[in-house]
């Protein structure tokens, strides 16, 4: 299997999802000539035409909407938001249009539209170029939400948020668009939404995460492996629906659970998480469940040893690990 | 325009008129809940429009869009049941007054945040030019929406991708209660169009025909590859914002004044006038308007609510 980056895989997933389906397209700010802030769509524009990837202006409620717009009429856009932390333009377009068009409608409509952002920190970005949104829309019904942490997930996803016919927010950890690199099986495949993945099997503990903290958890897994902790990682991959099933069959074996993000603590995705095994799994609990995330502070420092005191990283993973094994 | 089409349209907007009475009526005495906004006064402009459109043309509108709804098609009973949130309306009662629909009859809609739905236009014409479908997108929205961002975006997009769009300014004078003057930096509305290049003009939204005949054409020229054009329809709404609207922005004179120039009293004279109809046929169609309503009453208030449970379907849909 080739080995790639998590951007060159979700890349490859955008190009053959183009070439499959020619109600496929983009839309975005600078996706075109440009070929996107990142390099996501690059050489897409030039395959694919201007028709295709189409460059838009700075207006992400008009990408948005005309992406509700042209989904309603059956196509399937790909619509980027240039920054995650940009999406609250368009937060009434994702949350008043597309998630309930298919509820208000009986189902006779549907937004088969894909929404990717990049998000995190760790690069610098500072208050705006930063933030992790998901929480934001892990709440409200009718969206699907997923957050790749390696290429192999990231095309298998992105191919399955484009066919899907709701609205899917994809969210990337831009930190590791080169940082991560991985497998990406030859050929035609999918990755399903829905479904977490057990990806590193454990016995002591179970540690859940998702995008570059999971891919942050797994070394902190090995550092701990060494001192003789062996961590469950489970990987979330798609955060709505909620795959509650994998959440509470890692805590059934493991009885003790830490769920990181670099989210802000309070009333982000690990809350969820928190309460699901509180509902249903506190007779398997052997501790308190824990939550590593961010400090909860307004937005990501710009400064260096603000941004790396604001951010989880392996080292706070394994700490947080070893004081919860400790138990 | 033959005879049965012109009774045709005055039906419509007779039927409309009676049936948003009705639902005034039904407020009142508590069968209809939540919020009620009437169209009545502006009857013309979506009559009028609407009987400019092909069938295959979409309609997309604001919060106030009983009217539209039945010029688009949906029998005045599914509408009426909507409304009193049966399950037999058009949305099985999820949706309610400002959420009228029907896909089959390329009605997207009553949308009701303010201007939300006007990017969603520009994402429906951008289907067509992708697809190269001579279809044309009307969009409708009353002056207030021009003030907020989502008009912008969407009408620069518009502009920009020269998408197969009719914005149609419904300025009906207020926004809820603030009159255009008090919330537009420029009271010529058409004049935003301008801003953008967007070939625009203005109508008086009272009269049916000069509705008609300038959507008419201006729909023919968008056809033909024209791009966006921007229309504004001079009107009124006799009642309140919604219903419990206490009107303290406006005297009785001033919708006297406009009541004169009723739309369905100038149709009316319009087809006397021309002999294209006579009194007797008028009042015939008054009379059909009135039964159809009364049938659509009896049909919403014996229609199921719907289940509990249904509450659950359609959040998504099954891939």
């Amino acid at each position: 299997m080739p080995e790639m980056t998590l951007i060159e895989a979700i890349r490859q997933g955008m190009d053959e999802e183009l070439e499959r389906d020619k109600d496929v397209f983009i839309i975005g700010e600078d996706v075109g000539k440009r070929g996107g802030v990142f390099r996501a769509t690059m050489g897409l524009f030039e395959k694919y035409g201007p028709q295709r990837v189409i460059d838009s202006p700075l207006a992400e409620l008009g990408i948005v909407g005309t992406g509700i717009g042209a989904a309603l009429y059956g196509m399937r856009p790909i619509c980027e938001i240039q920054f995650a932390d940009f999406i609250y333009p368009a937060f009434n377009q994702i949350v008043n249009e597309a998630a309930k068009m298919c509820y208000r409608s009986n189902g006779d409509w549907t937004v088969p539209m894909t929404i990717r952002a990049p998000y995190g920190g760790g690069i610098g970005g500072g208050l705006y170029h930063s933030q992790s949104v998901e929480a934001s829309f892990t709440h409200i019904p009718g969206l699907k939400v997923v957050v790749p942490s390696n290429p192999r997930d990231a095309k298998g996803l992105l191919k399955s948020a484009v066919r899907d016919p709701n609205p899917v927010l994809y969210f990337e950890p831009k930190k590791g668009y080169r940082l991560i690199k991985g497998e990406v099986p030859e050929g035609e495949y999918t990755v399903p939404i829905g479904p977490a993945q057990v990806s590193r099997p454990g016995k002591d503990l179970s540690v859940f995460a998702y995008g570059m903290m999971h891919y942050y958890t797994l070394q902190a897994a090995e550092k701990v492996a060494a001192e003789g902790i062996d961590a469950e990682v489970v990987d979330l991959r798609t955060l709505y629906p909620v795959d509650r099933e994998t959440i509470l069959a890692s805590v059934r074996k493991t009885g003790k659970a830490l769920i990181v993000h670099e989210d802000n603590l309070t009333g982000g995705y690990g809350a969820e998480v928190a309460a699901t095994i509180a509902e249903w799994g506190f007779q398997d609990l052997d501790a308190p469940v824990r939550r590593l995330a961010a400090p909860d502070v307004p937005g990501v420092p710009f400064s260096h040893p603000m941004q790396d005191w604001f951010m989880p990283n392996p080292d706070k993973i394994a700490a947080a690990i070893r004081d919860l094994a400790s138990f | 325009m033959e005879k049965r089409e012109h009774l045709d349209l005055y039906f419509q907007m007779v039927t409309i008129r009676r049936l948003e009475e009705r639902a005034a009526e039904l407020y009142q005495e508590g069968k209809i809940g939540g919020f009620l906004h009437l169209y009545i006064g502006q009857e013309a402009v979506s009559t009028g429009v609407i009987s400019a459109r092909q069938p295959e043309d979409r309609i997309i509108t604001a919060y106030r869009d009983h009217g539209v709804a039945i010029n688009c098609g949906i029998p005045a009973r599914v509408v009426m049941a909507e409304l009193m949130g049966k399950a037999t309306g058009c949305s099985k009662g999820k949706g309610g007054s400002m959420h009228m629909a029907d896909v089959t009859k390329n009605y997207f809609g009553g949308h009701a945040i303010v201007g939300s739905h006007l990017p969603l236009a520009s994402g429906l014409a951008l289907g067509d030019l992708y697809q190269h479908n001579p279809r044309v997108t009307v969009c409708m929205f009353g002056d207030g929406a021009t003030n907020i961002g989502f008009f912008h975006e969407a009408v620069n997009l518009s502009k920009v991708w020269n998408l197969p769009i009719l914005w149609l300014c419904e300025n009906n004078q207020y926004g809820m209660g603030t009159a255009v003057e008090r919330a537009s930096a420029v009271p010529e509305i058409p004049q935003k169009a301008e801003g953008y290049g967007i070939p625009n003009s203005r109508v008086d939204g009272m009269n049916i025909m000069e509705v008609r005949e300038a959507a008419l054409e201006i729909i023919k020229k968008i056809r033909e590859g024209g791009g966006p054009y921007f229309l504004e329809a001079v009107t009124y709404r006799y009642r309140g914002h919604s219903m419990g609207d206490p009107e303290r922005y406006r005297k009785p004179e001033e919708i006297h004044h406009w009541q004169e120039n009723d739309p369905i009293g100038i149709y009316r004279r319009y087809l006397v006038d021309r002999q294209l109809a006579s009194e007797e046929e008028l009042n015939q169609k008054d009379i059909d308007a009135q039964t159809e309503i009364d049938e659509a009453v009896q049909f919403a208030e014996s229609s199921p609510e719907p289940a509990p449970e249904s509450l659950y379907q359609d959040v998504f849909v099954e891939p």
